[in-house]
């Protein structure tokens, strides 16, 4: 069979495999979460592969309008200071009586200049109001107004250093999470005060929680009480996601 | 192509399932077994189902069903409205402990989704290019006549069921039923699936808009599932009735005895 000169279809599947796989490998992510072997954490991987490589990397969630605000479960923990059984739960209750206005949000690790932030502080950087859809795992849904700081702003006035790849997060009811880049410096990712045109309502979070529009609920951590910038991957441990048996990556 | 190859391997004249076929078969039995668990364990975290984008504790159910000890618990504080008008939305804590094995259930979901959406998709190129489903899933014309319909229905009504052919020689509810599942529900599975990812969903906003909000694509998600479920059950009644072992060895290493 000759086929010089000619396009087979076999030669345009190839050529077009090759070059769609080329576009997503130069676009998948080059720190990996640790999988402990655990076939479930694998199979995440992948989907946090294929979502990076394949997905438009500034897309935004739906935003919806005043109307469309909904009743809302408030669920996990729902006031470190009862429930925090280590010091942070006494801290957390000293802060809550005094309306936060000793709290601050420490930023540091990768950054050029590591500081903290007061509330009336993160309050003066330029803020975002956005009505958007919480997804929880379980499988419910509801819609709220949040107001906050983007977070690319926060990490804009630190100055993250070329190298860093993750922003870790911890809690007052000592939990340890992280975020790649592309979910940190979304433009819909807050760090949120404000919750239906009010304070951050303690069952919700307050002072400060996160919003990460493209995960789900249980990325948008509540109670946030330090930011650090890494270069690595951080699982946090035994207070981390993977290790307690859950996906690290919730795009889905 | 692998294809033409099976198609002359005929014992006593019949065609014989094509090898890419019985392995695309169990391949796809075993991810939608698990799909199906997994899900029903999903479910279980949350056994509400509603209409449009919202869905929770707070807000009606269009149905509840009764398949864990999260049906109808009740277990929540008093609601705090998030306004003056105290009939406008609230915000209330659980005061229980819910079922929740979404930890692995959802993480081995969507392992398994991979099983199907990969080889499925090689299953569908396949059947297109080798003319797989032209010439034995998708009905000719001529079948499809009222008169030949309603007399397979009849037949089937009977459980009057063909000896098993060891190969794709199939009827007419046959062909429909597998055109159904091949092009319609599986498709329609994923596409609901992805429709409630919020990372998918925000790169392809006409998903939530089609399906008419994240827990629309949720209901119709379950609903897929109770008609695969149907199909699964129906299959394996006709592949008894049929001959049960000559039917499996067809589908396995092939051939009839």
């Amino acid at each position: 069979m000759k086929t010089s000169g000619l396009i087979t279809r076999r030669q345009v599947i190839v050529a077009g495999l090759a070059s769609v796989g080329g576009l997503v490998l130069a676009r998948y992510p080059k720190n990996l979460p640790p999988t402990y072997g655990n076939l479930l954490r694998m199979g995440d991987t992948l989907t946090y592969a294929a979502h990076r490589g394949l997905l438009p990397h500034q897309s935004l969630v739906r935003e919806y309008s005043h109307s469309d605000i909904t009743s809302f479960p408030a669920t996990g923990t729902t006031n470190p200071g009862v429930t925090e059984k280590s010091p942070l739960g006494e801290t957390y209750r000293q802060l809550h009586s005094g309306e936060f206005g000793a709290w601050r949000l420490s930023v540091e690790g990768r950054v050029a200049t590591p500081r903290t932030f007061s509330l009336a502080e993160l309050k003066q950087l330029p803020s975002r109001t956005q009505i958007t859809r919480h997804t929880c795992e379980e499988g419910w849904t509801a819609i709220g107004r949040w107001t906050g700081v983007p977070l690319c702003r926060v990490l804009d006035a630190v100055g993250i250093q070329p190298s860093a790849r993750f922003v870790v997060f911890h809690s007052y009811d000592d939990w340890v999470d992280c975020i790649d880049l592309v979910d940190a410096l979304h433009p819909q990712t807050l760090l949120a005060y404000g919750m239906n045109g009010r304070d951050l309502p303690i069952a919700h979070g307050a002072p400060v929680r996160l919003r990460v529009e493209r995960q789900l609920g249980y990325k948008s951590m509540k109670y946030v009480r330090s930011i650090i910038v890494a270069d690595e991957f951080d699982d946090g441990g035994k207070k981390g996601n993977i290790q307690n048996g859950w996906a690290w990556y919730t795009g889905i | 192509m692998v294809e033409v190859v099976d198609e002359r391997r005929r014992a006593g004249g019949e065609q014989l399932h094509a090898r890419w076929v019985r392995i695309s078969h169990w391949i796809l039995t075993v991810s939608v077994l698990t799909l199906a668990f997994t899900g029903f364990v999903i479910l279980m975290a949350h056994p509400r189902l509603y209409w449009g984008e919202v869905g929770n504790d707070l807000t009606p159910a269009l149905i509840e069903l009764p398949i864990s000890r999260n049906y109808q618990h009740g277990g929540w504080d008093a609601a705090r409205p998030f306004y003056q008008n105290v009939a406008g939305p609230v915000s209330a804590s659980r005061t229980y402990d819910i079922f929740n094995q979404n930890g692995w259930g959802r993480s081995l979901h969507f392992l398994a989704a991979w099983w199907l959406v990969l080889p499925g998709a090689v299953y569908l190129l396949g059947g297109i290019v080798g003319g797989h489903f032209r010439s034995h899933i998708w009905p000719q014309p001529r079948e499809v006549a009222p008169r030949l319909v309603w007399h397979d229905v009849v037949d089937h009504l009977h459980l009057r069921i063909p000896p098993a052919s060891g190969g794709p020689r199939y009827g007419l509810i046959q062909k429909l039923a597998y055109s159904l599942v091949v092009f319609g529900l599986a498709p329609l599975m994923v596409v609901t699936g992805l429709a409630m990812s919020p990372a998918v969903t925000a790169a392809l906003p006409f998903l939530l808009i089609v399906f008419g909000g994240y827990q629309s694509a949720r209901t119709i998600h379950f609903v897929t599932f109770v008609a695969l479920l149907l199909f699964v059950f129906v299959h394996v009644v006709m592949v008894i009735k049929s001959g049960f072992r000559s039917q499996i060895r067809a589908m396995t290493v092939g051939g009839l005895r």
